[in-house]
């Protein structure tokens, strides 16, 4: 396996305001990064400055090790598909549309879709198991269908990497194992998938390794085992819990449940 | 595989052929209606090239022109309106958000007040619509904030008062006797002195100002995402606004220099279009420009019509407008948006 995406030294911010310093880390084809972190601890802003819509302070973010600081919008889009944490906008829209929209760095500024962009969006839908809402207005289908639709147009972008900014955050139970279990399948089609959530047992199911971003630092990384522990979770969250394993897999349970 | 897609592009063709036929439908009409009215058998010798002398001076001198002058100026506050709303995400903006149209009034009013022509009067109207345009923009790239969506509507609503001012320190400084109601006419917008001129200067920049939207059709449903979002899909954001911004302020800078302030229309026009095909440009765009041509000719044909003196036509499309907007909001309501 080959490194996809490599980030090196990243300090990340705003003029003015520096939100986290020395991200380093490294993600291969097929491989899930999960980042854990608490609100407002920069992940965010940390998935923006990678994806090149905030520049960054100091470092390198590279694509199959190409330096990306000098791509365009058109050619980010084309290695890099991003799944914000809510989207879509506010008009009223076909679900189709939506989806249709992740073709754009596909075609020229001026050149309406192809049938191949037709047929890769509604390709993109059915993976997704959506196909039957393609015709739904997007402000009246469920927030777990959007996030389905969501993820649809980042997979229509045909990206080598995927960013999800919180999937499952605002999700019903079973839409947040629905969501993940797509998350899943995008890394098990060779993509090299980066995501944010605050559910460590996400981590534990879904990804191979895991970030803790602490303070502005990645504090850990490496498989769930080693980073979600009750001295992890406690510097990170300022909880006590204790790992436990549960038919198998592990969860987080705080102390002060019990 | 299906395509049901093609559904709403049937009904989206159907609504747009429709308003055509109720344009169609209007402007022979109008043709017909005025002061001087004229039988549709003698409209038809007029047409057909069988008959001259007043008929004929009528319709192709006088009437016609007009009518094709409300016609564009309808479409070209409509579509600009169409593009603004999506461009800024919100369907409650319209063509003057940016303070086009009073950079347009304080060029036209200083014209008035200098006693320049009416040619000259039209050109400085232009050029204050154009220039508040370029300031606006200017300012907001020089700011360069957080979210240059909000920084360029602020500098669009403060430009924009200014020029406002500008306008109110004009009325104060003209003759009550001649400038004042010369002043307030413009400012009430009319086409009762719109000649074949007017329309030779109005056509070329509107179709300079349509010929890039209908070209972005499908980047502007992107920009509909927001900055970021449709950064992440590929969209040369800035770039794309600025192209959006100077097409439309084009085409509301010459309608607003021929036919003075006519609001509402490019508020309720895209909002109504809207509703019967759905936020995608490229259905969007063609019935806009269709449904505001046809109101503002309506509008028009009322006001040369109603009473004994003209109607200015931004009291009429108010007094139009309002109606029609509440009802639009309660439908949408309904709707459930």
């Amino acid at each position: 396996m080959s490194t996809r995406l490599s980030i090196a030294g990243l300090s990340f911010g705003y003029p003015g305001r520096t939100v986290g310093t020395d991200v380093t880390f490294a993600l291969e084809a097929g491989e899930i990064l999960c980042l854990l972190g608490p609100n407002g601890g920069g992940k965010t802003t940390l998935f923006r400055t990678i994806l090149g819509l905030v520049p960054a302070l100091a470092g390198t973010v590279a694509i199959d090790g190409a330096d990306i600081v000098h791509w365009n919008a058109r050619r980010r889009a084309l290695a890099m598909g991003y799944v914000p944490q809510s989207g879509g906008g506010s008009f009223a829209f076909t679900v189709r549309d939506i989806v249709l929209m992740g073709r754009s760095a596909h075609r020229g500024t001026f050149a309406p879709p192809a049938s191949e962009d037709y047929d890769a969006a509604d390709a993109a839908m059915e993976r997704l198991g959506i196909l039957d809402r393609a015709d739904r207005d997007w402000l009246r289908i469920s927030g777990g269908e959007r996030q389905l639709a969501l993820i649809a147009r980042a997979l229509a972008q045909e990206p080598r990497v995927m960013i999800l900014d919180e999937p499952t955050a605002n999700l019903d139970f079973g839409n947040q194992v629905r969501v993940m279990e797509q998350v899943r399948g995008l890394a098990r089609a060779g993509l090299a998938v980066l995501f944010s959530t605050h559910h460590p047992e996400q981590a534990f199911a879904a990804a191979s390794r895991v970030a803790m971003l602490h303070q502005g630092r990645l504090a850990r990384i490496g498989t769930p085992d080693e980073v979600i522990t009750e001295d992890g979770m406690r510097l990170v969250y300022g909880i006590d819990v204790e790992v436990v394993a549960v038919a198998g897999i592990k969860v987080c349970l705080p102390l002060d449940w019990r | 595989m299906p395509r049901p897609r093609r559904r709403s592009d049937a009904r989206a063709t159907a609504a747009f052929l429709g308003a055509l036929a109720v344009l169609a439908v209007l402007g022979i009409l109008a043709l017909q209606v005025g002061a001087y009215p004229v039988t549709p058998s003698e409209l038809w010798a007029v047409l057909s090239g069988r008959a001259h002398g007043i008929n004929a001076t009528v319709i192709y001198a006088i009437r016609g022109p007009r009518i094709l002058g409300a016609m564009l100026v309808g479409a070209a506050l409509s579509s600009a309106g169409a593009a603004y709303q999506s461009l800024f995400r919100n369907p409650l903006v319209s063509p003057d958000i940016l303070g086009v149209s009073s950079g347009a009034a304080l060029g036209a009013v200083l014209g008035i007040l200098l006693g320049l022509p009416v040619g000259a009067i039209e050109v400085a109207s232009f050029a204050g619509g154009i220039a508040a345009m370029a300031l606006v923009y200017g300012v907001a790239v020089a700011i360069r904030g957080h979210d240059p969506v909000l920084v360029l509507v602020l500098s669009g609503v403060v430009i924009g008062s200014l020029m406002g001012s500008g306008v109110a320190l004009v009325k104060f400084l003209a003759d009550p006797e001649n400038q004042l109601p010369a002043i307030t006419f413009w400012l009430l917008g009319s086409l009762a002195s719109f000649n074949r001129s007017d329309l030779m200067a109005l056509a070329p920049p509107v179709a300079i100002g349509l010929v890039p939207l209908v070209l972005l059709r499908w980047r502007l449903d992107v920009m509909t995402l927001g900055d970021e979002e449709a950064r992440a899909l590929g969209v040369e954001v800035a770039l794309l606004r600025l192209g959006i911004v100077a097409s439309a302020t084009l085409m509301t800078a010459a309608a607003v220099s021929v036919s003075g302030v006519v609001g509402w229309i490019g508020l309720v026009v895209p909002h109504l279009a809207r509703l019967i095909v759905g936020p995608a440009f490229r259905r969007l765009l063609p019935l806009t420009a269709v449904l505001g041509a046809a109101f503002l000719l309506a509008v028009d044909t009322l006001a040369r019509n109603a009473g004994g003196v003209e109607v200015p036509l931004g009291v009429l499309t108010a007094v139009l407008g309002t109606p029609v907007f509440l009802w639009l909001m309660a439908a949408a309501r309904r709707v459930g948006s």
